[in-house]
């Protein structure tokens, strides 16, 4: 369960106040509203990314505001996706799992477990230079699955991708919501992503927050 | 009917988009610069001759020199980006009260005449500090004297080349997302281990160019070398202190070969730098 409880932020000149919604565990709710709203600035401060001036963010009722980013258990995977250059699309998977030193046949086995859901399997060795734009929101989804986070964010995974893969993307995102029973925050400015895959909708309108 | 002559057919638009003369005038002003550089080369290697260069290369003082510089050169550069590598991702990274201030004062060694920074660094080693001085302190407690010594050789390239070195480092991690070190953190990294796993291994081109330009400077360096470590033959003198010295009594054919000599150390060195990096890299 994710909950904002009166959450301002600021980032520059921007400024978000008395942000209020609740997730229930393992529901899928789509984040709608136009652009420059602060759809993405709000992720960022339930990820701890970016500091709230005021009010609480809860994870399964537990106050993270002022945790650091890697205590949160949080998947985040942003809108240009922020892969590693230096990295495979294996080590990618692997990342988070070697933070947390599990065993090396653990790993093996859910990377493998992700590569297959992901259908990625052929594309373990090689270096993220050159994947399709499909391809890349597979390895940015699946790195940021890895670790069995019980929350996951999403910043609009879809908008880059042309209508086949979008499709494709659609398909395996209503698979991970089927299986993985994470409970998932999508922002998207698309009624149709979230006629799509939305439990519920939270619309932002005017800095304000509304549950649909 | 519409008229004709009036229209843009491609028959009678006169030609006269020619980039003939936009890479005449580039070409002619970068050229003069290529140009300058390579007539003071050949005007050197036509002052010595080849037996004067090796005679010149056969005299102990100078291969001591040549010793010293290869160590100490390499010495201040690995300092350099020892320091430049932390220094240039918290300068490229933070937003912090004061940071215009730092950004300034790495800066000060870049703009300060030479000599004033060699005479800064002598004072600094000898002021006395209500009796306390930190050149005999490290003389007497430490056993490590610094000045008119080769470690003061060293301090005194390290000073310069370093801020350069911070400088590339800087750009080096202005170049890079920070996204990717951000998302690292929500995957459970520390910002240490954000920097280690994965800023660092971006920054490895960086790496070798600002190591390559620290050496390059050290090379150099000598204003704050003469008055911080002397000119003492076999003991501080660099190859750069060796022109100055062969200079002074007179001795123009040695010091215009120990001149082609540092030419050729510092292309040599770039070289090989350079393929390293694209070789680490690629």
């Amino acid at each position: 369960m994710i909950e904002l409880a009166n959450v301002s932020i600021r980032a520059g000149d921007f400024q978000l106040s008395d942000v209020s919604f609740s997730i229930e565990t393992g529901r899928y709710a789509v984040l709608m509203g136009r652009t420059g709203r602060g759809k993405t600035t709000v992720l960022e401060a339930i990820c701890g990314l970016r500091k709230v001036t005021s009010g609480q963010i809860l994870v399964h009722g537990t106050d993270v505001t002022c945790w650091p980013p890697a205590d949160r258990e949080i998947g985040y995977v942003p809108q240009d996706l922020a892969l590693f250059p230096t990295l495979t699309v294996l080590q990618h998977l692997q990342f988070a799992l070697r933070l947390r030193g599990q065993s090396k046949a653990d790993i093996q086995n859910r990377t493998d477990e992700l590569a297959e859901v992901l259908g990625i399997q052929h594309l373990l060795k090689r270096s993220i230079v050159g994947l399709s734009g499909g391809e890349r929101q597979r390895v940015a989804l699946g790195r940021a699955l890895s670790f069995h986070p019980s929350v996951l964010l999403l910043d609009e995974p879809l908008s880059a991708l042309d209508e086949s893969t979008r499709e494709e993307m659609q398909e395996l995102l209503r698979e991970i919501k089927r299986t993985a029973n994470v409970t998932t925050l999508h922002v998207t400015h698309s009624t149709e992503e979230a006629d799509a895959l939305a439990d519920c909708r939270i619309e932002l309108d005017n800095g304000k927050f509304q549950m649909l | 009917m519409p008229d004709a002559s009036k229209t843009h057919s491609p028959s009678n638009i006169r030609l006269r988009r020619s980039d003939l003369p936009f890479f005449l005038v580039m070409g002619g002003i970068s050229s003069s610069f290529i140009l300058l550089i390579i007539l003071l080369l050949a005007a050197d290697l036509m002052f010595t001759s080849f037996a004067e260069f090796k005679a010149a290369l056969l005299k102990p003082e100078i291969q001591a020199a040549f010793r010293l510089t290869i160590l100490s050169c390499s010495i201040a550069a690995i300092l350099s980006i020892w320091v430049a590598t932390p220094l240039g991702y918290l300068l490229s990274r933070y937003r912090f009260h004061g940071r215009m201030l730092l950004d300034t004062i790495v800066d000060i060694p870049i703009v300060l005449p030479p000599l004033v920074l060699g005479l800064s660094l002598l004072i600094l080693f000898h002021l006395p500090i209500g009796g306390w001085e930190l050149e005999a302190w490290l003389r007497d407690s430490v056993g490590f004297p610094v000045t008119y010594r080769w470690p003061a050789v060293v301090l005194a390239q390290f000073s310069v080349a370093c801020a350069f070195a911070v400088r590339t480092m800087r750009v080096t991690f202005d170049q890079i997302d920070p996204r990717a070190e951000e998302v690292a953190r929500t995957l459970g990294c520390t910002r240490g281990q954000a920097f280690m796993q994965i800023a660092l291994p971006q920054a490895w081109r960086g790496m070798i160019a600002a190591t390559t330009i620290a050496w390059a400077r050290a090379l150099g360096e000598f204003g704050p070398i003469l008055v911080f470590a002397g000119a003492t033959r076999m003991r501080t003198e660099v190859l750069s202190t060796t022109v100055f010295l062969e200079l002074s009594i007179g001795q123009l054919n040695a010091a215009v070969a120990v001149s082609l000599l540092m030419v050729a150390l510092a292309v040599v060195v770039l070289l090989l730098l350079r393929v390293l990096g694209t070789g680490l890299t690629s």
